[in-house]
């Protein structure tokens, strides 16, 4: 095989040559390498490289593991040791990590090789990207849209084939989103089932990390690496993991599949609402019985999710105060002030504003209206779950209710912003798992095609069961073999106005 | 903005130790006032007998068995202090 074809390979088809031993894992590393010259500085998914370190760790790797010698991109907000984890925040723009998260540990002991970290919404608060301190990650299907976020940089980086997978995480919506818009597939897995320990903690009942990659059998590989308890996450649940990979390929006659009439709402994207539709009844001719239900809380998980979401912001940002690492502020006058301006400087608009609306929905007088209240809305929310399930196998939505957006266009209003998680939102407050995966393409005026998400939500700790149902589509559509148009030589950086 | 939000953001970003120019207050109070008039529609339900969620899992009393490993050394956990001297933080002084 020609080397330059590599990174267009997923992770099954390059772990079979590895194990055949037709190509090393170094030369994997430098097909990459080669790639990533080519494409990023179109797509700018990547906060920083190590190809040394990632080198010195393939030529130990043994390919006979699972991912044995297969690099990953890792989202800049899981510990990397030795690696910068800077959270796509200036406040963290000088620190290194000092140990390998849990989940590093485990792709690691799986023979996985994490090579570079990618952008993202600083801190994880976003959902294009374009909350980074750094820079603006582009969409591989048109550079003039956002990846979606906030593993915008992951999701960009698996679309332009300059990862074969990557990490990222989801607190309301950022794996599943991202993977819409650019094209790739994205697990949010239920929470507790993987690790959170050496994640920089953004709102701790809501935040898991899971996969993006080409395929759901790659996203299935993946999660067996990542799945299962830790003894230093106590909310990482101590249940058995089971073989994802080995699990797929159960066929659908008698899968029950739920779909929630608050989900096609008006406001959907007529584009994408045709994709949906198509999938459906695609789902219908492969022998699942769609059955119509009901989570009647859906209008107020938005509103519940921000509360909550924030609150917990809050409380996780304070540790940022310029004292053990990260930004300080020069020559404060006191302790107040060096509190005050080192935070001032190290947190960019939208973090500030979380902070602010973190703080004031748990400050005395208000809790119970805003925060208190919005805990029991979750309450309600998981009970649409759970009565939903008691009837259907698996839930099927839009991940978004847009294809990818132009950059800037919606920056400028938070509240727009937040409604883009509008599907997604509501499986972190119940703690469920989901899929997103390609499922069509929006044609759009100028003739561009952009990539179209398909959600499958499913019960707590039953990812095996979403992933076959995810797998059967896939394996009987062609969507995820099309790739986004970026061998057209002679690029012109684009310009923009966007505000930052 | 609604009577109902009464949202002070110079003084919340005090609460927060965070802090913001003018500009961004202004900006903010406008914002966050849309957001939390937006919030305001979870009133619209009666969670008289609704129990707060704090987790999506409630897990109870987990525990571990408390053995001595290895950890950072404290030349690593120095390693990214904007300050440090004989092996120690520096820190803003805190009392007078």
């Amino acid at each position: 095989m020609n080397a330059a074809d590599l990174p267009a390979l997923n992770i099954a088809e390059l772990q079979l040559l590895l194990r055949r031993r037709e190509i090393s894992p170094r030369e994997v590393l430098e097909a990459l390498q080669s790639r990533i010259a080519e494409v990023e500085p179109r797509i700018e998914a990547y906060l920083s490289i190590d190809f040394d370190d990632a080198v010195k760790h393939a030529e130990r790797t043994d390919v006979s593991l699972p991912l044995g010698g297969v690099p990953i991109a890792i989202k800049d907000i899981i510990s990397v040791a030795g690696q910068p984890c800077t959270c796509a925040s200036k406040i963290l723009r000088n620190y290194r990590a000092l140990y390998d998260a849990t989940i590093i540990r485990k792709l690691r002991a799986a023979g996985a090789i994490p090579f570079g970290k990618t952008n993202m919404d600083e801190f994880a608060m976003g959902a294009s990207t374009e909350n980074s301190s750094v820079k603006f990650t582009r969409n591989p299907w048109d550079i003039s849209r956002v990846p979606g976020g906030s593993s915008g940089g992951s999701a960009a980086a698996v679309a332009a084939d300059t990862a074969f997978g990557a990490l990222g995480t989801d607190t309301g919506g950022s794996i599943r989103q991202p993977a819409a818009l650019s094209g790739v597939v994205g697990v949010k897995p239920s929470y507790g089932r993987v690790s959170r320990f050496g994640l920089v903690a953004f709102a701790s009942s809501l935040d898991q990390a899971g996969p993006l990659t080409k395929t759901v059998r790659d996203a299935a590989m993946v999660m067996n690496a990542i799945a299962g308890a830790d003894p230093q996450d106590s909310t990482c649940l101590n249940e058995a993991v089971p073989d994802y990979a080995a699990d797929l390929g159960r066929d659908l006659r008698g899968i029950r599949l739920g779909l929630p009439k608050e989900y096609l709402i008006e406001g959907i994207d007529p584009r994408v609402r045709a994709a949906i539709d198509q999938a459906v009844a695609h789902y219908d001719s492969l022998g699942a019985e769609i059955i119509d239900v009901s989570l009647p809380h859906t209008e107020y998980a938005i509103a519940s999710y921000y509360m909550i979401a924030s609150a917990e912001a809050s409380a996780n940002l304070a540790r940022f105060d310029g004292m053990r690492y990260g930004h300080r502020a020069e020559n404060p006058r006191n302790l107040f002030d060096h509190y005050g301006r080192t935070r001032e400087e190290g947190f960019g608009p939208e973090v500030k504003r979380r902070i602010i609306l973190g703080t004031y929905v748990l400050s005395s007088g208000y809790y119970e209206a805003y925060y208190a209240r919005a805990q029991k809305v979750r309450t309600l929310i998981r009970r649409d779950f759970a009565e939903a399930f008691a009837n259907v196998d698996a839930l099927i939505s839009p991940t978004s209710p847009v294809p990818a957006f132009p950059l800037g266009e919606r920056s400028a209003d938070p509240l727009q912003m937040y409604l883009a998680d509008v599907f997604t939102n509501a499986a972190n407050l119940a703690g469920i798992c989901g899929i997103s995966l390609p499922c069509g393409f929006a044609t759009m005026e100028n003739g561009t095609q952009l990539p179209v998400g398909l959600q499958l939500l499913g019960k707590a700790m039953d990812e095996t069961r979403i992933l076959q149902i995810a797998h059967a589509y896939e394996q009987s559509t062609e969507w995820h073999r099309r790739r986004p148009p970026l061998e057209t030589g002679n690029f012109q950086r684009p310009t923009s106005n966007v505000q930052h | 903005m609604s009577e109902t939000v009464e949202l002070d953001v110079a003084h919340v970003a005090k609460l927060a130790r965070l802090n913001l120019t003018e500009e961004e207050t202004k900006l903010f109070q406008a914002q966050l006032g849309r957001v939390l008039e937006y919030a305001e529609k979870l009133r619209e339900l009666d969670t008289t007998d609704v129990e707060a969620a704090a987790h999506a899992v409630p897990v109870f009393n987990v525990f571990r068995e408390d053995e001595p490993r290895s950890w950072l050394t404290a030349e690593e956990a120095l390693s990214n202090a904007p300050r440090q001297a004989n092996g120690l933080f520096i820190v803003t002084k805190v009392v007078e």
